[in-house]
Parts: structure tokens; C-alpha cells; sequence
């Protein structure tokens, strides 16, 4: 009696104790994010004005705002999700439902797992090489380029994994029913799935914002004002870089704009998408 | 595989190749040194209002901006780092010089303020090279009389990036230094003896700001803006100068442009009473045969204007605009060597 | 009636077979166009191989102006920076995910998800600026006198721990990325735990199990692909990032024991000096050390997937 009574105890004890260290863990992880929005906002309030959004990225000493950087930034940022998603969910569905025979699941999981840590600025040379020299100029188009090759990576993990998860007495009861496959994963699968791809979709779309090396030696950057994709194209991460390396004053204020703006954009995207897709997370 | 390769990058370049430009404005493309950028992205603003033509320059590093004008995919490269003659004639480039500045050597030392501090060539090599390790070392010392120097180590702080900043720095060292020359010698990265790295000025600044006892070297917008404490050095002729405006200027009246085949001038340790001796000027490089003269004009255009109507746009941010004499080697320059693929000059 | 029944199937077939075959089509771009990067880089690297060889590995020479690479010391500073943050980020994040799935009340979850997926948002080069001006003044002045103190003391372990309190160096890089991969970790972890059908949870808890019992011996074993995924996705963050490093990590190339020290990563390399770089080689040796950063991820994820293996086996055992 005694005996039980210990380890009933004992297992209580662990886990309180773990489950306050999991608290303490989630502290740790607030405790940061508070650290760095509040620099963020501390730099950065004071400098986004109306100005921001509606005028070009200035000389040192002129006034100016960060308009054409941001209309490129979601340029390319958007061509490259509509690239990179449709294609990176494809290939992860791929590895996921069909990809248990052959090699060609096995080696592209394998260079997409890699591919994950590759340094960026290696994909922004390879576009180089690929589009900028033979085109012969730098242009949007590359930067999407570019940046699509960051999405598709992450895209065909999360979403393979995701998909993996589906319990496969979903599928089975599905195709109990006579549904042909496609429709198991079109109505099964990626239903069940959808809160992770999304989160996926998320993580890589936060990640090519704020993407500086990529777009160096592929989009370029450009002081004016410019919606032609075929022509160099400004982006926020690559004026944040450049504004927040100079010695000016006013260059760094805008950096640190646009550095709120890439955050605040990231946010509203991701409580947009949890707000679209409410149901799935709270049923879980 | 390589059939798949080819096929993915031709359905590429058919995409991006549909979405031809319509003819615009002229716009002209250039890319290189991150030193100049500002200055450029300002008279680029400003003639722009002029003139309606859009010049982009971005500053992807000097390394970049050669590379990119080898590989045709800008209108001009800019470099800190002139390229020899050799090496220009290799691409059939030419390169010119737009504005000067200079490198500071800033320190954190307490009770050291601005202009306190006198250092010589050797002395700083002797830093730099870890031979002198402490404040209070005699050869410190007896440039110091009356300046109480702590029994402090130095820390070293350089450039972590490559950079035309360390290149003119480590280039300075190689003219006063024998040892630095043979042991370390001169280019945008090197192979450091001693010290940290912080990446670009900015991070330079921060480390000597922070590190106390520390030793840096910042182009001098970075030591103007920062308020960082610099140092007095000790030129040519011996006299202990002040970084600023007059005495970039006055190294860069002293150097002898003209006689520097293809502006091959690197304006360190110059003559003259008022010289600073770290300073230098950043380079335009350019194609000697043009395949689209009518973008180089444009291009030549914006420099005449530059050198013309941007001094006063330059010193407003700590740049130095080059004396008249060598505007006009310049433009003799250009007259002289660009032409279009038919043989007649550019500029008429 | 049957007829129309067997139109409706084969059509199905058919649709299946278009299907598969687009995932395939697909799966197979993405192959090629990765494929295609890594061709590049490999003969891109070339001279540098050709020249130093294996010695590249083992050199920690890095002169440019004698054109002599080593590439030592950014892959010890690699697998450092990584490590530290692995160490910390992946305990944490398991806490997250704990917390948020099984602790946190409904009205809570969505805002804490959000929050961390924030974290993930924020641009590298803010976690840098911050790191440099923010976090590494405060590191410096508050947390490393104490770590010189009493764990710079310490036995074996003490010369990692000593150094002059510069508030950059490999401990800082490694902090930093710690708070950079967390979100992707956790919010992996987050996705895969929700997705435990609640019948295995219900009948664990239905036996007594308490909550740690039922995430450690219910819903992660259950989810342990997944999670080994997110840990690759944070670790390949980890491995790869760049900006955030480059700003707090000192950049120096010196090989020091001591963690406080400066010292150097791959892609910090590649970011602080490939835009200047001239010259054949040097621009070679810097793409050989990008290289070298996919045959680390290779051996890391070839060890992550004998451990599934061996769990895999273990499990199939005991039950």
C-alpha cells in the first residue's frame, strides 16, 4: 500500500514538475518575443508615418518612405508562394500518398532535406547563374525565382509530414466507401491536413520576407518606383540591410519601419489564416 | 539530366522573356561598392527630378560590382578597389574615380577624446600586427607626451566582411610597413594577425564602442555620425593631421592622376603638409566597347553632372568631391577611350 | 444502372491515375530543380577541390591575399553555434508544444500560437541588430561575468566558459539562433500533437496516465516522424541562418575553446565576404564551405533517420 502510495506520489511530483517547466519553457519564449517587438516598436513606431506608404525610398538627408520596396516585396513574395506552394504541396503529396516504391521519393526527400539548410545566398547564385546571366539583367522575375526555391523546401517537409499523419483509418474508410484515391487525398487528406500545410505555407512565406541574400544577386534592388517584374525590383529586406548598414540617421529610421512593417505583416497574415481556418484548430 | 535541366531554365527564360519591357524612360542599372551609395542613390534622386532618367545604383559589394560588369548584366560596375591596368584591359573595361573619402582609426580609451591620440604609420601597423599589445608602450608613449595611457591590453577590432575599407587601410600599412607588406600585405579580406571582426562599419563601430580599450579603423561618415573618438595621424611630411574634408582633399590634389595609367591611383600616404594619409577614392568601371552607346551616354551624362552639379550633395554627406583638374582628365578620358562597336566615341 | 456504375469507376481510375501522375511530375521539378542546385554548386566548388583536397577540411588557413582556404574553422563554429541552440531550443519548444496542446485553456491557444509563430516572423536581420545592440550589451554586462565566475571555474568544462566580456562570440550566436528556431520547432511540434486521434489520449487517461505520462509515452511516440521533422526543420534554420550570426558572432578566424570567444560559421563566411570576393579561388573555396554545410546536413540527417530506425525497432519489441 505503502509502495503504491510513493509512486503514485512520485509520478504526481513528475508530472507537476514537468508540466511547470513547460510553463516556465513558454515564459522563456514570450519573455524574448516581448524583448524584441518592444526594440521593435520602440525604433520602429515613431518612424512609420503616412509618408512610409506613399512615398519612394529616399537619398540620405531627403524625406521619404518605403513604398516601392514594399509593392515589391509582396510582388515577389506573392509570385513566389504561387509558385513555390502549388508545387511544394504536389511534391509533398507525392512523398506522402504514392512515394513508397521507386527512387524518385526517396531522393527528392532526400535533397529537400538538405535543401532546408542550404545557405540562401547559394539559391540567390544559382538564379544568378540560371536567369540573371543569361537573361543578361537583373529583374523581379528572378527574385521570385529565388525565392520560390526557399518556399518549395519547406513546403515539401511540412506538408509530407503532415499528410503523414493522417491516420490511415481515414483513407481506408474512404475508400471503403469507393472514392478513388485522388478523392481520398483531395477530400481526406488534405483536410485533415490543412491546418498543417497552412502553418507551413506560413513559416515559409515568414521566412522569404525577411530574405536578404536570395534577392542581392537576383532582383537587385531599385531606388524608384517599378512594377515591371522584368526590371530590377526593390524589396523591404534588402533596404532594411542596406538602410540599417549606413551611417545615416534617417536611412536607419526607415529601416527599422520596415522592419516593424515585415513583422506586422507576417502577424496579420498569420491571424488572417488562423481566423480562416478556425474550425481545424480548435477540433484539432 | 542535364536535358532537364536545360529544359526548366529555357521555360524560365521563356516566362520572363513574355513579359517584355514596353519602352520606357531610360532607365540605367549599376551596381557595386557599398562606400558610395548613398552619394549615388542622391544624385540619382536629383537627376531624376532633372532629367527624368532613372540611374538605380544598389551596393552589393565591389567584388559584385566587377563581376557584374564582366558578366554585361549591369550598365556600369563601381569598385573601392581600382583595378591595375592588367586587369582592365583583360574585360576591355576602364574605370574612373568619382569621389573620395577616408578611413579613420577610432579607439576607446578612457579618458581619450577626440584628436587626443597620436599615432604614426608604424605604430598603428605595430598595433595591428599584435607587436604592440599595450597602451602604455614607450612607441606609444613617446608620441603622447603629457597623455596618460593605461597599462590596458589592446583589442584589435577589424572589418569581418570583405571591404574596399580594408583594403585602403591595409594598403596605407603596406606603404609604411615592411613587415605588414611581406606578412599580411593588402586586399578587401585578409588574413588578420589579430583582433575581432564586426560585419560592416556599422558593426566595427558598435564592437570599439563597446570594447573598451579598443582599436578600430571606419570609413569617417561612420566616425562623424557615431561620434566615435578618432585619432590624430602622423602623414608624410610628419605633421599630425585631423580627419575632415580639407585634408581628404588635400591627399587627393597631391596625387598624380595623370600620370596613373587608367586612373590606377590609390591615394594613400600622399605628400603634402595637410594630407591625410588614409584616404581614397571608389571607381566606376565601365566596357571600352559599348554595345548599346546610347545607354552609355546616358550613363557619362550622369557622371558630367555629377562632377558639374553634385559637390555641395557630397559634402553634405562627408564625401569629397574630386578637384577640377582631374574632372577634366576624366572627360578627356572618356573622349578618348569609350567607343561604340563601330569605333566612333561616345562623347562627342 | 451497372453500366453507369463502371463508367463512374474507370473514370475514377483514370482521374487517379492523372493524379498520381502530377505529383509525380511534380515531385519529380522539384527534384530536378534542387538537383540542379546542388550540380551548381559541385562544379562551382571544383578548383577549390582540385587545389586543397581534403586538406580543406582540416586547414584552418584562410588568407586571401596568399590565396591559401581552410575551411576548419567555420565548421567547428557550424556545429557549435548549432549545437548550443539545438540544446536549448528543442527542450523548449517541446515545452511549448506541451503547454499548448495539453495545458493551455481554449481561450489562450490561439493568441500563444500566434505569438510564437511571431517569433518566426521577424526579419533575421532584426534578430541580428537586436543581438548586437540589444541583447549582446546586456549579455556582457550581466549574464557573462557570472558564467566567467562559476562555470569558468569548473572542472573540463571551465576553459569553455572563460573570456573577456564582450558580449559576442559563439554562446551569444548560439542563444540567438536558439530563439530563431524555436517558433519552427514548436509550432511543428504544436500541428503534430494536435493531430493525436483523442481516442489514444482518452483511453491512456482513462487507465490513470497523468498528462506527462500521456505526452511522453502516448502522443509522442505516436508523433515521433513528425517531431523528428521539426527538430530537422529548426536544425536546417539553425545551420543555415545567417544575418542573426553574422552580427553577434565576432567573425573571427581563430579557432578558441572557450565559447565566449569570437569565432566563425559557414554562412556567415558566405554572407561576410562573398560579395567582395575576387578571384577564382576564393569565390570557389566559398562555395566549397556552402557545400560542406549540405554534406553536415547530410550526416546529421542520416543519423536522425538510424535513430527512427532504431526506435522503430526497439518499439516493436517491447509491445
Amino acid at each position: 500500500m505503502n509502495r503504491k502510495n510513493t509512486l503514485y506520489l512520485r509520478r504526481r511530483f513528475v508530472n507537476g514538475f514537468n508540466l511547470t517547466l513547460s510553463m516556465v519553457t513558454v515564459a522563456f519564449a514570450l519573455f524574448f518575443l516581448g524583448w524584441i517587438l518592444l526594440t521593435l516598436i520602440e525604433h520602429g513606431f515613431g518612424d512609420i508615418s503616412l509618408a512610409t506608404f506613399t512615398q519612394m525610398t529616399p537619398p540620405p538627408g531627403s524625406e521619404g518612405g518605403l513604398l516601392n520596396a514594399i509593392v515589391g516585396s509582396l510582388l515577389m513574395v506573392a509570385v513566389a508562394t504561387l509558385i513555390g506552394t502549388p508545387v511544394g504541396i504536389l511534391a509533398g503529396t507525392y512523398l506522402a500518398e504514392f512515394g513508397k516504391t521507386g527512387w524518385l521519393a526517396p531522393g527528392t526527400r532526400f535533397i529537400n532535406d538538405i535543401l532546408l539548410s542550404g545557405p540562401s545566398i547559394v539559391i540567390g547564385l544559382f538564379v544568378y547563374e540560371l536567369v540573371v546571366h543569361r537573361v543578361g539583367h537583373f529583374s523581379g522575375w528572378a527574385g521570385a525565382i529565388a525565392l520560390s526555391l526557399i518556399v518549395i523546401p519547406v513546403v515539401v517537409r511540412t506538408s509530407e509530414n503532415m499528410l503523414l499523419l493522417v491516420p490511415n483509418s481515414l483513407r481506408e474508410a474512404a475508400a471503403a466507401l469507393g472514392a478513388p484515391q485522388w478523392k481520398v487525398v483531395m477530400f481526406v487528406s488534405y483536410r485533415a491536413a490543412k491546418a498543417g500545410i497552412i502553418t507551413g505555407i506560413l513559416l515559409a512565406v515568414a521566412r522569404i520576407f525577411g530574405e536578404t541574400a536570395p534577392l542581392l544577386f537576383t532582383a537587385l534592388n531599385n531606388q524608384f518606383w517599378n512594377t515591371d517584374m522584368n526590371a530590377p525590383m526593390a524589396s523591404l529586406a534588402v533596404i532594411i540591410f542596406q538602410f540599417a548598414m549606413s551611417p545615416y540617421e534617417d536611412w536607419h529610421h526607415l529601416a527599422w519601419a520596415g522592419a516593424l512593417l515585415i513583422t506586422l505583416l507576417v502577424l496579420g497574415l498569420n491571424i488572417l489564416a488562423r481566423a480562416l481556418f478556425r474550425r481545424d484548430v480548435t477540433h484539432g | 539530366m542535364k536535358r532537364y535541366t536545360r529544359l526548366f531554365s529555357g521555360a524560365i527564360m521563356a516566362a520572363s522573356l513574355m513579359v517584355a519591357p514596353l519602352a520606357q524612360a531610360v532607365n540605367i542599372t549599376g551596381a557595386g561598392a557599398t562606400f558610395p551609395y548613398p552619394i549615388y542613390a542622391k544624385w540619382a534622386e536629383a537627376y531624376n527630378a532633372k532629367t527624368g532618367v532613372r540611374l538605380n545604383y544598389q551596393s552589393i559589394g565591389s567584388g559584385g560590382g566587377i563581376k557584374q560588369i564582366q558578366n554585361k548584366t549591369v550598365n556600369f560596375g563601381a569598385s573601392d578597389k581600382p583595378l591595375t591596368p592588367a586587369e582592365l584591359d583583360k574585360d576591355g573595361l576602364m574605370q574612373f574615380p568619382t569621389v573620395i573619402g577616408g578611413v579613420v582609426p577610432v579607439v576607446n580609451i578612457d579618458g581619450i577624446t577626440s584628436g587626443k591620440l597620436k599615432l604614426n604609420g608604424e605604430v598603428l601597423a605595430n598595433i595591428f600586427l599584435k607587436k604592440i599589445t599595450k597602451w602604455n608602450d614607450p612607441a606609444i608613449a613617446k608620441l603622447n607626451p603629457g597623455v596618460s595611457l593605461p597599462d590596458a591590453n589592446i583589442t584589435v577590432v577589424h572589418r569581418s566582411d570583405g571591404s574596399g575599407t580594408t583594403f585602403v587601410f591595409a594598403n596605407y600599412l603596406s606603404k609604411v610597413s615592411e613587415e605588414w607588406k611581406n606578412k599580411v600585405g593588402a586586399d578587401t579580406s585578409i588574413s588578420w594577425p589579430t583582433g575581432v571582426g564586426g560585419k560592416g562599419n556599422e558593426g566595427v563601430a558598435s564592437y570599439v564602442q563597446r570594447i573598451k580599450n579598443s582599436i578600430g579603423y571606419v570609413e569617417y561618415a561612420y566616425a562623424k555620425q557615431n561620434g566615435l573618438t578618432y585619432v590624430l595621424m602622423q602623414n608624410r611630411e610628419g605633421e599630425f593631421v585631423k580627419p575632415g574634408l580639407a585634408s581628404f582633399q588635400a591627399a587627393a590634389k597631391y596625387a598624380e592622376w595623370d600620370k596613373a595609367p587608367g586612373f590606377y591611383e590609390i591615394i594613400t600616404n600622399e605628400p603634402g603638409k595637410e594630407s591625410w594619409p588614409i584616404a581614397s577614392a571608389t571607381f566606376i568601371l565601365m566596357h571600352k566597347v559599348q554595345d548599346n552607346p546610347a545607354v552609355a551616354k546616358e550613363v557619362l551624362k550622369f557622371f558630367k553632372f555629377a562632377y558639374a552639379e553634385g559637390d555641395k550633395m557630397a559634402e553634405s554627406l562627408d564625401y569629397v568631391p574630386l578637384p577640377d583638374n582631374v574632372v577634366s582628365l576624366i572627360e578627356a578620358h572618356w573622349k578618348a577611350n569609350m567607343k561604340g562597336k563601330d569605333g566612333s566615341p561616345i562623347v562627342e | 444502372m451497372r453500366s453507369r456504375l463502371r463508367r463512374s469507376i474507370s473514370q475514377g481510375a483514370i482521374l487517379d491515375i492523372l493524379f498520381l501522375n502530377t505529383t509525380r511530375v511534380f515531385a519529380f521539378l522539384v527534384f530536378i530543380s534542387l538537383f540542379g542546385v546542388m550540380i551548381t554548386l559541385l562544379m562551382a566548388s571544383m578548383p577549390t577541390l582540385e587545389k586543397f583536397g581534403l586538406s580543406f577540411l582540416t586547414s584552418d588557413a584562410w588568407n586571401p591575399v596568399t590565396q591559401e582556404f581552410g575551411g576548419l574553422v567555420p565548421i567547428y563554429g557550424t556545429l557549435v553555434t548549432s549545437a548550443i541552440a539545438m540544446l536549448i531550443a528543442v527542450p523548449v519548444s517541446f515545452g511549448i508544444a506541451l503547454f499548448i496542446t495539453e495545458l493551455c485553456p481554449t481561450l489562450l491557444k490561439r493568441p500563444l500560437g500566434i505569438a510564437v509563430e511571431l517569433l518566426a516572423g521577424i526579419p533575421s536581420i532584426i534578430y541580428g541588430m537586436w543581438g548586437l545592440f540589444v541583447f549582446a550589451p546586456f549579455f556582457a554586462d550581466h549574464a557573462q561575468p557570472w558564467i566567467n565566475d562559476h562555470l569558468g571555474s569548473l572542472p573540463v568544462v571551465g576553459p569553455l566558459f572563460q573570456g573577456p566580456p564582450m558580449g559576442i562570440g559563439m554562446l551569444t550566436a548560439g542563444l540567438i539562433l536558439a530563439i530563431m528556431v524555436i517558433p519552427f520547432i514548436a509550432s511543428v511540434m504544436r500541428d503534430v500533437f494536435e493531430i493525436v486521434p483523442p481516442l489514444l489520449k482518452e483511453s491512456a487517461y482513462g487507465l490513470g496516465a497523468t498528462t506527462w505520462e500521456v505526452v511522453w509515452h502516448v502522443v509522442l511516440p505516436y508523433t515521433k516522424v513528425g517531431v523528428i521533422g521539426g527538430i530537422m526543420l529548426g536544425l536546417g534554420r539553425a545551420l543555415g541562418e545567417t544575418m542573426a550570426v553574422t552580427f553577434v558572432i565576432g567573425n573571427a578566424h581563430e579557432l578558441s575553446t572557450s565559447l565566449l570567444m569570437p569565432g566563425n560559421t559557414i554562412s556567415s563566411a558566405l554572407a561576410n565576404e562573398f560579395t567582395e570576393a575576387v578571384g577564382e579561388l576564393y569565390t570557389s573555396s566559398l562555395i566549397t564551405l556552402g557545400m560542406l554545410l549540405f554534406v553536415i546536413t547530410f550526416i546529421v540527417l542520416a543519423l536522425a533517420k538510424i535513430l527512427l530506425i532504431r526506435l522503430t525497432a526497439r518499439e516493436g519489441k517491447t509491445t
